[in-house]
């Protein structure tokens, strides 16, 4: 079933009032996976009393880098062995250059595992913005509620109780 | 950092988006005039594929000239590029703020400049796949053992790696433009790039670990990728000059030298151009040229060294070499330009805090720099080839011909269009950075003093 979100404005200066309105969500029976925060700039964490988000961002350079280093080490050894030419008398798996090459192999692997992993640990790409109002890039804060279509006038009371100048509507597909 | 302004959200968009979503009047004629240099030199190499290599400087003993001296010089100024940006990331530096994304961007496209003057340089580029493993068919694949595929393995680890990196790191400003740019295709466009990104905190926390933890793994492919290159001459035991144990430290810290210099142009280029000056300020330039008088005197002890346990040998060809570098024209003019111009020159005007706060007087020493460097360059690698030896066949000299010329000059149009390009599309300094910036900047009073501070949060 379709959701669809709601979003309150505040302004740059009203950053308490945003607060307030993620404590009031949360008071009136909203998940924290229901509500959340936008900005325009990185805030500290906690500034609007916004849990800390949980990830697993770690886990990715080290798979990359297994799977770098495995790819790096059947390259140099399988092609080595599928073509055995000597060349300046230099054993056929000749451990330094291999090494030079699983070493790069690893590193590619752990950066592209890594970016994969930011992108997709941030819940990107994301098909459907919701409610969004462009105005946040200006430094407007915005409270978004994605809920079902029945609790989305109840989340804008709230919003507005809580001093939201714009309200915003929105669906998403999930 | 002292010296601040302190600027609204909006304020900040408008300036670092002029122009992305304007065209200052510059920018056309400078692309028309950076496209007719790279036509020119596609033309050089077009003839130069027609003809052959003979159409060039290049022939026994001296095989490798103008392009591999490029070559060299390019991916150096790739290095300080990403390796400035990681470590003021790693480090948490305040004045990194303005600086990473061009440092980020200028190593994309020198790295790419470098790649191609490796195409032009071999006599049948069709073969170039050669390094790759792929001829599964024929059961020949390439040798492992060589210098030559260490690097391209290398170098293409980094331009992926730090395309990469810039491209995570640009998603909110991508964000920002999307919600900015008019017209019809535009916000489509830059909607696709930014993968719908919204700013919320956990995007936010990814952003700020993709920094830090992005940088922990360029750095170590920044570390191997001039490593690798400096082996393509250390690991030819037959070139006095070249096999030496120093050379991979040597280079990294020249590249280190001649990018962080290219940073500094780049710096007081976007001053000039974009009116940047509320963002780069002279603190900005001062904290790089501090920063250059270290690398600099760093890479100037890696040159002695190399000198000094070269000559300490006393043998007999070293020591020829040596005195065909510094006594014979006209590498002795040559040696004489590379050392005023990469040391003796901008160091002394570093050390004055008047030149470090001026961009102007940056931008001059740091041209004279690169100069420098490249001359250094091609130092290490012609003399080394063309130096007579007893019972040579051919002993040739090196001569540039006028098509490596304006090959070479299409490298620095190519370099310099690709940062125009960029800066058209998207904002060439981070604009969510700067914001950050100025959310955390707050005065405190000290005694009878108020004194800017930052706050910091460690992610």
């Amino acid at each position: 079933m379709a959701k669809r979100s709601v979003l309150g404005l505040f302004t740059e200066d009203q950053v308490d009032e945003a607060g307030d309105a993620m404590e009031a969500l949360a008071s009136a029976g909203y998940t924290t996976n229901e509500y959340e925060v936008l900005t325009g700039t990185p805030y500290p964490e906690g500034t609007f009393g916004e849990a800390e988000p949980k990830h697993k961002l770690f886990r990715w350079p080290l798979t990359g880098a297994a799977c770098g280093f495995i790819v790096g080490l059947l390259l140099t050894a399988g092609s080595q062995l599928a073509f055995p030419l000597v060349t300046g008398g230099k054993p056929i798996l000749s451990i330094p250059p291999m090494a030079i090459i699983m070493y790069e192999g690893t590193m590619l692997g752990a950066i592209t595992f890594t970016i994969v992993g930011i992108i997709l640990e941030s819940r990107l790409p994301r098909m459907f913005m919701g409610a969004y109002d462009k105005r946040i890039s200006d430094g407007y804060i915005g409270v978004t509620v994605t809920t079902e279509e029945d609790r989305i006038p109840k989340a804008e009371e709230v919003l507005k109780q809580a001093g939201a100048g714009d309200i915003t509507h929105g669906w998403e597909s999930n | 950092m002292q010296d601040h302004v302190q600027l609204s959200q909006t304020k900040i968009n408008d300036d670092l988006l002029a122009g992305v979503l304007g065209m200052p009047k510059w920018w056309l004629p400078s692309v028309v005039v950076l496209v007719l240099i790279i036509f020119t030199g596609l033309g050089a190499y077009g003839y130069e594929l027609n003809k052959g290599l003979g159409v060039s400087g290049l022939n026994r003993p001296v095989f490798w000239g103008f392009y591999i001296t490029n070559f060299v010089f390019w991916i150096g100024i790739s290095h300080a590029g990403i390796m400035i940006s990681a470590i003021l990331r790693l480090t948490q530096a305040e004045w990194r703020r303005p600086v990473t994304r061009a440092a980020e961007v200028m190593t994309i496209f020198a790295l790419m400049a470098a790649l191609s003057n490796i195409m032009f340089h071999v006599g049948r580029p069709w073969r170039l796949f050669w390094v790759y493993p792929y001829d599964f068919s024929r059961g020949i694949f390439m040798n492992i053992r060589s210098p030559f595929v260490w690097d391209p393995s290398a170098v293409m680890t980094y331009l992926i790696g730090s395309s990469l990196f810039v491209y995570v790191a640009l998603i909110p400003d991508i964000a920002i433009v999307r919600d900015k740019a008019t017209g019809k295709f535009a916000p489509k466009i830059y909607g696709v790039l930014c993968l719908g990104w919204r700013g919320t905190p956990r995007q936010w926390r990814l952003q700020a670990i993709a920094g830090i933890l992005l940088s922990a793994l360029v750095l170590p492919v920044f570390v191997s990728v001039h490593s690798i290159v400096s082996w393509d001459f250390a690991v030819a035991i037959g070139v006095e000059g070249w096999h030496s144990t120093i050379f991979a430290p040597y280079f990294i810290i020249g590249a280190i030298h001649s990018g962080v210099s290219a940073v500094a142009m780049i710096m007081a280029l976007a001053i000039w151009l974009w009116k940047l000056e509320n963002y780069l300020r002279p603190d900005h330039f001062d904290a790089i040229g501090r920063l250059l008088i270290v690398v600099a005197v760093t890479w100037f002890f890696f040159f002695f060294v190399e000198w000094i346990f070269a000559l300490y040998t006393l043998e007999g060809p070293e020591l020829a070499l040596r005195e065909f570098q510094v006594f014979q024209a006209p590498n002795m003019w040559l040696f004489l330009g590379f050392l005023l111009t990469a040391f003796f020159i901008p160091v002394p005007m570093w050390m004055f805090k008047r030149v470090r706060r001026s961009p102007m007087l940056m931008f001059f020493s740091t041209i004279l720099v690169n100069v420098g460097m490249w001359l250094e360059r091609f130092l290490i690698i012609i003399p080394g080839l063309a130096r007579r030896q007893p019972l040579s066949f051919d002993w040739g000299t090196y001569n540039p011909s006028i098509v490596e010329i304006l090959i070479v000059l299409e490298t620095f149009a190519f370099v310099a269009l690709g940062m125009l390009l960029f800066a058209k599309f998207f904002p060439i300094i981070p604009i969510f950075d700067m914001k950050e910036g100025m959310e955390v900047r707050e005065e405190i009073k000290i005694g009878r003093r108020i004194v800017p501070a930052s706050i910091r949060e460690t992610p």
